[in-house]
């Protein structure tokens, strides 16, 4: 029997891909169609030129000075600097709860072990923009002002914002060397708390993978409970703490962006005002796109270098 | 480590094990017992007495449907009546049928409970909702429904035969249907416009349009992803790569600001549809990674045993490997569809009303101002509440489908 052509087992792999590839070529041929000719008859056919015109609008708060007269790229570039300092911020503070809360699932005392838990579940299951207008709206706007406002040495926390390293009252307004905006404060506590219970969970897994021989090994040493933690058993942990937390930061980059909810004006909140201003839907787009994935690649090559440095290196 | 003991010992004695161990132990129990008082406390007397549930209480319609006219609210209740009919009697038939290798009990304890939750909360909620007398007994009278058909269907079930239960498979994708249908109008029935769509209503029929879509597309991706096809391979890597590493705010942007653009004029759908696509293309390759780490669990002799045993690769994948694989993926998958539930709260940010953006412009009434913590406080109990059901869900789920315990090893 002569197996015909289209049931040859060397035809069949090229015949699939050839039949999907054609189809999905067809698709992109049409789409891009379609935006090409609307694009034109709108007006808006791809140009960089606009970037250069003044943005017309203010940032209200920025690392890198931008005001209204100055073009779209600075605005842009004012709103990733913006983006970067919340991100690097959240991911300190977040590994820091988070490594905190991992560990306290395996402390002596039973309520805080509790504690721990009642976190992650809270957390994890109310949406992360909930949150936000939760911290933003609910805590820190109803903050009091001025004399009333939440003092500890070195810190004043008000409805004006969060004043850092020796805070004074100067008629009635706090002032002080470091001041982080309400709106800064809420989303970087926010994104902090959220992502604090995830890698929370990625810590508490990656400390339950060290066997309990190493903790009771440990103990017959002489160590106790921190050092067997900090000497014997955190650093084997940490190969499989770090892919975990690759996945959290990455996630944590691209949920800085909902930091339009709360008035903060990073990447995407600025990218938005830019695209109502001048209608340059595609140009924008292309631009936020392109710079969340060269964040998430960046962040995926420095935890992929410090995944090399804890793994085991054998002799 | 103090690993938690099992229970053993008097209360006293685990207690005092628990919270005061060593005096370090003690104190911090003493400081956390204190936080905690003084936090309880406050919330407590912020909710009694400073609080104004008026804000939930006479908005409660706004929260459930948003604007939708009140003279086609019926069509939502038949709906509601529809879906507590099935869930009562699908439930009943699953305990009434259980699976052959486990014996199982008709009304096992978790089942009890779940029958005095629901009645607790068809009495309280109407009552704290200020709910007037006809709706209250709407609600009971369904939530009276579900519960009778679940003891019906459970009395009665193995007297239809485990073939005609069988068609409750079927019943679940045509009340699918059948519900759009109501929701939106159309065969005979005054459309009602998706721009009035809210609440509620809204973020659960984006979540389960996209739950529901997200699923084929994603198994699709994931087969892409490990075939041995170059061509489909990369188109896989690619695609769910970009959506992986873009924020899912940034591609609602896209599709509310491009779809139109990428079609034929007026071919682009409705805002409301347009975010439900998006939703879906989004969760699809978050779904394809959870299928192919299911994928990857499965031994490659099962394809191999199953190609010998001269199933086509297409079948083999059907019926030997994809269901092994989504069994192993099963947690994740729920998972997943938790996010997007709450991913759906991203849509008030283009401007669709689903919960909180029905939340906001009930707070921009001059009425409500400043009420922000009672309205985000019931959402945030409102969606921990479904998130965390669906977690249990999830679970219970698990064990059903956990063949260890088959003794034919039946797939």
């Amino acid at each position: 029997m002569v197996t015909p052509w289209w049931r040859d087992r060397r035809v069949v792999p090229w015949l699939v891909q050839g039949v999907v590839g054609l189809l999905v070529l067809l698709l992109i041929a049409f789409l891009l169609g379609n935006l090409v000719r609307n694009l034109t008859a709108a007006g808006l056919l791809l140009s960089w030129r606009w970037l250069g015109q003044p943005a017309g609008f203010d940032i209200g708060e920025s690392l890198l000075p931008f005001n209204a007269e100055l073009p779209y790229w600075r605005g842009l570039l004012a709103g990733l600097g913006n983006t970067l300092r919340a991100v690097i911020s959240g991911l300190i503070g977040a590994t820091v709860l988070g490594t905190l809360a991992g560990m306290a699932n395996f402390s002596s005392n039973g309520l805080l072990r509790r504690l721990v838990r009642l976190y992650v579940e809270v957390v994890r299951n109310i949406p992360l923009l909930l949150q936000l207008v939760f911290w933003y709206f609910v805590v820190f706007l109803s903050l009091p002002n001025g004399t009333a406002a939440l003092q500890l040495p070195g810190v004043v926390l008000a409805k004006s914002g969060l004043y850092l390293g020796d805070p004074q009252l100067v008629n009635g307004v706090w002032q002080a060397p470091l001041r982080l905006t309400v709106e800064f404060s809420a989303l970087l506590t926010g994104l902090v708390v959220y992502s604090g219970a995830y890698i929370a969970e990625v810590v508490r897994g990656g400390i339950a993978s060290v066997p309990r021989g190493q903790w009771e090994a440990a103990s017959s040493l002489g160590l106790g409970w921190w050092a067997s933690l900090r000497h014997v058993v955190l650093p084997q942990a940490l190969r499989v703490i770090v892919p975990g937390l690759n996945t959290q930061y990455i996630s944590l980059a691209k949920n800085s962006s909902l930091a339009v909810a709360v008035g903060y004006a990073d990447l995407y909140a600025v990218a938005e005002t830019t695209l109502n201003q001048t209608g340059r839907a595609v140009e924008v787009v292309i631009l936020l796109l392109g710079a969340y994935l060269v964040l998430d690649l960046l962040i995926s090559a420095v935890m992929n270098g410090l995944n090399q440095l804890v793994q085991i290196r054998e002799r | 480590m103090n690993a938690p003991m099992p229970f053993s010992g008097s209360p006293w004695g685990r207690l005092r094990r628990e919270l005061f161990a060593t005096p370090a132990d003690g104190v911090l129990s003493l400081a956390l017992i204190a936080v905690i008082t003084t936090l309880v406390a406050s919330l407590l007397r912020w909710g009694f007495t400073q609080a104004n549930w008026a804000v939930v209480q006479l908005n409660s319609t706004l929260f459930a449907v948003g604007r939708y006219p009140v003279s086609q609210q019926w069509r939502l209740w038949l709906l509601v009546s529809l879906l507590a009919s099935a869930t009562g009697i699908t439930w009943g038939l699953l305990r009434a049928f259980p699976r052959p290798d486990r014996g199982g009990e008709l009304w096992p304890n978790n089942d009890r409970i779940a029958v005095v939750l629901l009645a607790l909360v068809a009495l309280w909620t109407p009552w704290a909702l200020g709910l007037t007398a006809a709706i209250a007994l709407r609600w009971l009278a369904i939530t009276g429904a579900l519960i009778a058909l679940r003891w019906l269907a459970g009395r009665f079930g193995p007297a239809l035969g485990r073939e005609r239960a069988g068609w409750l498979a079927v019943v679940w994708p045509v009340l699918y249907l059948l519900g759009m249908v109501l929701i939106s109008g159309g065969l005979g029935i005054a459309p009602v416009p998706s721009a009035e769509w809210g609440g509620l209503l809204l973020t659960l029929l984006e979540a389960s349009f996209a739950i529901l879509l997200c699923f084929p597309l994603g198994v699709l991706l994931a087969l892409g992803r490990r075939s041995e096809l170059p061509l489909l391979r990369w188109g896989s890597v690619i695609y769910i790569e970009f959506i992986r590493g873009a924020p899912l705010i940034t591609l609602l942007f896209l599709g509310q600001n491009i779809l139109g653009f990428l079609l034929p004029g007026g071919l682009a759908p409705e805002r409301v549809w347009r975010a439900a696509w998006v939703l879906t293309f989004f969760a699809a390759a978050y779904l394809a990674e959870a299928v192919r780490s299911g994928l990857s669990a499965i031994p490659k002799g099962q394809l191999e045993a199953a190609r010998a045993l001269g199933l086509s690769t297409l079948q083999a994948l059907q019926h030997v490997v994809l269901p092994q694989a989504l069994r192993v993926a099963l947690p994740v998958m729920v998972s997943q569809f938790i996010s997007l539930l709450q991913d759906t709260t991203l849509l008030s940010m283009i401007g669709l009303m689903e919960l909180l953006g029905t939340a906001r412009t009930v707070m921009a009434n001059p009425d409500f101002l400043g009420h922000y913590g009672e309205v985000y406080l019931t959402l945030g109990v409102l969606f921990w509440c479904c998130c965390a059901a669906l977690g249990l869900g999830s679970r219970a789920l698990e064990r059903r489908l956990d063949p260890r315990h088959q003794p034919d090893g039946a797939g």
